[in-house]
């Protein structure tokens, strides 16, 4: 891993996590869709990273925002279920061997790769968020509801994000 | 061993996910409980400064509206004051209250970060334990209705856990009946300008745009207003009506609060410790 994409990295998480906190943070459509634009940075991180760093980064990410959401844990245990369905994916996905690009963007590996990689990660973060958050069973069919809604808003955040900053790698 | 160890390499990212994962329930869970230690929250010196510096811009636009209400305010405590003025006290006999007057004492503070999108919201405000914030003070908004409960205290910054939040229930009378239910949010509704009132007795007759008061049950003194009714035909299918009412309080616009300190607060917890379990 060279230093330059190190460097990438770091300015991301800052500039997600502080559009998250101080815009997203009030923002939501009748209170039912709420969008976590933040996982972003999570679906980014490059391909080499092993698997217990990637866990460490994704636990400090949920930690941090949890400290500005006041919820603590939440976020944590959502970064962490989306960190685990994003290795399975992309050792299902990506041949092991040989990882031609460094990032897993949408301009590396084709949009239909990338919205069902973006899918999988963002509903199994939403769910754990939205159940945890909400950790009762007896508002089920709401929570659900409220998940879905806000799944779909965040969905629709993150490729119009990866579409703005589009660059088809030149072969 | 050796066999284990290889095992246990290869589906790594597996075993890493149970471990991470069960800190964060963890975490979770004990946040949930009332007594906490661990304050990686907005009463941290870090999280608490960002939140206030974002705040001076915001301060200054909503500048008119937190004016206008104060001054409505002002005007109706003078009107309060005069009346008081006019009493005849020679006819009154002054009973001396012996623990000294007032019970009740407010303190202003201002609301340096609010949310209302999340199922639990927390609002902070810029008084601490060196303003003499307690944990479980009541907090009320300067017009109208109820805020919630301090939830953690630093020295200089305090959350509130807000109305909107699940684990807050709030003892409210009908004005009108005085019939007594538990004010709560959510269930099946989002939006921060409704509340519900759970566990009335059914035999109470409830008309819309009744007026809901605090009782004075909870630490909040009593007669606060907190709403009215706009909803009476919610069927539970027990004993029990649950009742949907609009909030004074626009929890979106908060500024400024008040916290309420108590004096018999901790006396009369420590008196309702001693009853048998309900």
């Amino acid at each position: 891993m060279n230093s330059r994409l190190v460097l990438t990295n770091v300015v991301r998480w800052f500039i997600l996590l502080l559009f998250q906190i101080l815009i997203l943070r009030n923002l939501s459509f009748y209170n039912m869709a709420t969008p976590f634009v933040y996982i972003l940075f999570l679906l980014l991180l490059p391909f080499g990273i092993p698997n217990l760093l990637l866990y460490l980064i994704a636990f400090a990410t949920g930690l941090t925002l949890d400290a500005f959401y006041d919820t603590l844990g939440v976020h944590t245990a959502a970064c962490v279920t989306l960190v685990f369905v994003r290795i399975l994916f992309i050792s299902v996905t990506v041949s092991r061997d040989g990882f031609d690009e460094p990032e897993p963007t949408l301009g590396n590996m084709g949009i239909k790769w990338f919205l069902l990689y973006a899918f999988l990660c963002t509903f199994a973060h939403h769910i754990v968020l939205f159940f945890l958050e909400t950790f009762r069973l007896t508002e089920f069919s709401y929570t659900l509801l409220k998940c879905l809604l806000s799944g779909v808003f965040t969905l629709f955040l993150v490729t119009l994000i990866e579409f703005i900053f589009y660059n088809r790698k030149v072969r | 061993m050796r066999n284990l160890w290889i095992f246990i390499s290869r589906y790594n990212a597996f075993f890493f996910f149970i471990i991470f994962f069960t800190i964060g329930v963890v975490l979770t869970v004990r946040n949930n409980s009332y007594q906490r230690s661990v304050t990686i929250n907005s009463t941290n010196k870090i999280v608490g400064d960002v939140y206030n510096n974002l705040n001076v811009f915001k301060k200054y636009m909503n500048l008119g509206s937190v004016n206008d209400s104060l001054a409505v305010e002002n005007a109706k405590l003078k009107t309060e004051i005069l009346a008081l003025k006019n009493i005849d006290t020679a006819k009154d006999v002054v009973v001396k209250d012996s623990i000294g007057v007032p019970q009740y004492t407010y303190l202003s503070a201002r609301v340096i970060k609010n949310s209302i999108t999340n199922r639990n919201n927390f609002i902070t405000i810029n008084r601490g334990k060196a303003d003499g914030i307690e944990t479980n003070m009541p907090v009320i908004s300067p017009g109208k209705g109820v805020v919630g409960f301090v939830q953690d205290v630093s020295d200089h910054l305090a959350t509130v856990r807000s109305l909107l939040h699940k684990d807050t229930h709030i003892s409210v009378s009908l004005k009108r009946n005085n019939a007594v239910g538990s004010l709560v949010w959510g269930d099946r509704n989002s939006d921060y300008r409704k509340a519900y009132i759970k566990e009335i007795p059914n035999h109470f007759k409830i008309k819309l745009r009744d007026t809901v008061v605090t009782s004075g049950f909870s630490f909040f003194p009593s007669g606060i207003p907190v709403g009215t009714v706009s909803n009476t035909g919610i069927s539970t299918g027990d004993n029990f009506m649950t009742v949907e009412i609009n909030l004074f309080n626009d929890f979106s616009t908060l500024q400024y609060v008040y916290v309420i300190k108590n004096k018999l607060a901790k006396e009369q917890t420590e008196l309702e410790a001693k009853l048998p379990n309900e």
